[in-house]
């Protein structure tokens, strides 16, 4: 399987997707267009514009060709992400980053402890300062006060 | 004229305003870094300071933002002609010949024409802005709804065609962008569209998180945990001046590639990439001897650093004209202007006249401070890049964070940046772009509503589109741009050889 089949049958399953959830959604008429009306019009090009990728995609790369060599990197960060996302109003901004620059700094870049930790401290709390004392965006403090 | 001058007179009287120049000059301190740090473009930089311009009146925002923009061009230069590393994409033909003059020991010369032509694009391109700007925003006061339903549609086209790579991939990535500017309520009808009950996506989907995380964490994603970077070189102020030969060379080249980046810049798609290459083809085509390019030729570092500041600064006349965007920066700084309850559009310069020949002033300012601040300060800003990766990349995880965050306090912005992120890693194995999804994501609602007000107004009938004048030129673009694009799917191997040039470049970027 080509990269391009690949992503066109994402893409007409993607198209097939916003088809079926559309239906909830009023089309409306031609002349009273209802907020259907676009989204299902998108849907039927992204299906064509996905037919062509197939069609026309037996020359491109193979799959297989695809290297992941900083998969695992990728995969902690993305995880890093999701973490702060939820932790941030639970734990407050501080301790998230603190939790997070540490795993990055100490676990992944496997720096030594204290520079990991004195980095991670360093940052979260200057971040802090600098957005929500000097620039006046608010950041959660979380359940703790801080 | 004299209206001009007047205007540009109230212009600079606010850019020289204490609390303008900070924001001018910070501005341009950022924008170098951002443009001298590979993997902080400047679309991630101006997303990232965006909630930081929600405390600051909005001229004194657009000047920040702006400044980070033109600051970025100039940075980017850095990076290509120190470590043959281009900053961000639109540096990718100064590494060639600003990397070999590196090597011959001429890094120094490289670096000062470098900032010279930059400055000298960057002002004189304003002035461009600054005439063409009101008479195209007076033409634009004659434009309906279907006159700008065409006009996005030509620009999405166009933009589809001058990204580079496949056009069918780059049209499924803008129909991707408007279908995620659809998710929240439909503003006509009340409905909720594919929020699936989130409430906090009422709203929709916010340009930044879907910025940050298609250019920052994407780009984090797929280059953490890559090898060292090769070795800097670090040039000394003394050696910075070019030769009167050097210098006398520079002159043509610096004035071809303003002209040919201003041009470009207006048109939608990777503008300041692609003027670039069409300035180093044509200073090669110019010259005496195109044998010296790729060797050191100080022409192939003058005429494309000239183009790509000239072209960022053609990009904000459509933007501040039509309030169209005709690329993803633009379109930030548009959702800037928009935080503040500011529509630009044709009526944006009669209103707003004080932003906008603030903007312009302070573009002015701002190159003078590049001027500044590039040459004698390069080898400071040369610091940044020892930095190890493994330190910079949770650096620029965290500002990801907090600066999604603080847009809407709300922790679903950083959930939609880290699927973005995700979405973005995947596209770009599958040898996707990016950038259309970050304009749709931005014109799904203009185009949305031009389109459903244009067939009201002609009840159902989509003549509307092609019997009334300006409509239907704008129409008659978009149908030549489609058989532009098809000629080389109906002839194999025909393709131009700018775009061959463009899709490989965006890949070693």
């Amino acid at each position: 399987m080509t990269l391009d089949r690949v992503s066109g049958i994402g893409l007409l399953l993607l198209a097939v997707f916003v088809a079926v959830e559309r239906r909830v959604l009023p089309l409306g008429t031609h002349s009273n267009p209802g907020p259907g009306y676009l989204p299902l019009f998108l849907a039927a090009f992204l299906a064509v514009l996905a037919v062509i990728l197939i069609v026309r995609g037996k020359l491109s790369p193979l799959w297989k060709s695809v290297e992941w060599p900083e998969k695992f990197h990728a995969l902690a960060i993305i995880g890093c992400c999701f973490f702060a996302a939820f932790a941030v109003e639970p734990l407050g901004y501080r301790v998230t980053i603190i939790l997070i620059l540490g795993f990055l700094f100490g676990v992944l870049e496997r720096m030594k402890v204290w520079w990991a930790l004195t980095l991670a401290f360093a940052l979260s709390w200057g971040s802090f300062w600098v957005f929500d004392h000097f620039l006046k965006v608010p950041l959660p403090r979380g359940g703790l006060g801080f | 004229m004299a209206e001009t001058l007047q205007n540009l007179l109230l212009g600079f009287s606010t850019a020289l305003s204490p609390t303008n120049f900070f924001y001018a000059f910070m501005g341009c301190l950022i924008g170098t870094m951002v443009g001298v740090l590979p993997g902080v473009g400047p679309l991630a930089g101006i997303s990232l300071l965006l909630p930081t311009t929600f405390g600051l009146n909005p001229t004194a925002g657009l000047i920040l933002l702006c400044g980070v923009y033109y600051g970025a061009m100039y940075g980017g230069s850095t990076t290509s002609i120190l470590m043959r590393i281009p900053g961000e994409a639109a540096s990718v033909m100064t590494c060639i010949d600003g990397y070999a003059m590196a090597q011959k020991g001429r890094a120094g010369p490289a670096l000062s024409i470098a900032a010279i032509g930059s400055y000298a694009a960057g002002t004189i391109s304003v002035v461009g802005l600054m005439f063409l700007a009101p008479p195209l925003a007076r033409f634009a006061l004659r434009f309906g709804p279907p006159e700008y339903f065409s006009l996005l549609v030509l620009g999405l086209l166009v933009l589809g065609y001058m990204t580079g790579g496949s056009l069918a991939k780059n049209l499924a990535m803008i129909v991707l962008g408007l279908l995620f500017g659809m998710i929240g309520i439909d503003h006509m009808t009340g409905y909720f569209r594919f929020s699936y009950g989130v409430v906090a996506l009422g709203d929709g989907i916010g340009v930044v998180p879907v910025a940050v995380g298609l250019f920052g964490i994407a780009e984090i994603l797929a280059t953490a945990g890559n090898p060292m970077r090769p070795e800097v070189l670090k040039p000394k102020l003394k050696d910075l001046l070019p030769s009167r030969q050097e210098f006398r060379d520079s002159v043509a080249p610096i004035g071809r590639g303003t002209i040919l980046g201003f041009l470009i810049g207006i048109i939608p798609g990777s503008a300041h990439v692609i003027s670039t290459f069409v300035s180093y083809a044509v200073e090669r085509r110019v010259s005496k001897h195109p044998d010296r390019f790729g060797k050191g030729a100080i022409e192939g570092v003058a005429g494309p650093e000239s183009a790509n500041n000239a072209a960022s600064c053609g990009a904000l006349v459509p933007m501040l004209a039509l309030g169209v965007p005709t690329g993803p920066i633009p379109a930030v700084l548009l959702a800037a202007l928009m935080v503040h309850g500011i529509n630009p559009g044709p009526l944006f310069i009669k209103e707003q006249p004080v932003i906008f020949w603030g903007l312009i002033a302070s573009m002015y300012v701002g190159n003078v401070v590049l001027l500044l601040l590039n040459l004698p300060l390069v080898s400071i800003f040369v610091n940044f890049l020892r930095i190890p990766y493994g330190i910079l990349y949770p650096i620029i995880l965290m500002f990801c964070v907090v600066g999604v965050y603080a847009v809407n306090s709300s922790y679903v912005d950083v959930v939609i940046m880290s699927m973005m992120g995700v979405i973005g890693y995947v596209l770009r194995k599958l040898d996707f772009e990016t950038a259309p999804i970050v304009l749709g994501v931005v014109l799904a609602s203009i185009i949305e509503m031009s389109l459903r007000q244009s067939l009201a107004m002609s009840n159902g009938k989509y003549s509307i589109f092609y019997e009334r004048p300006i409509s239907a030129v704008f129409l008659a673009g978009a149908l030549v741009m489609i058989v532009i694009a098809l000629i080389p799917l109906v002839r194999k191997g025909i393709d131009y050889g700018w775009r061959r040039d463009l899709t490989q470049a965006e890949k070693e970027k």
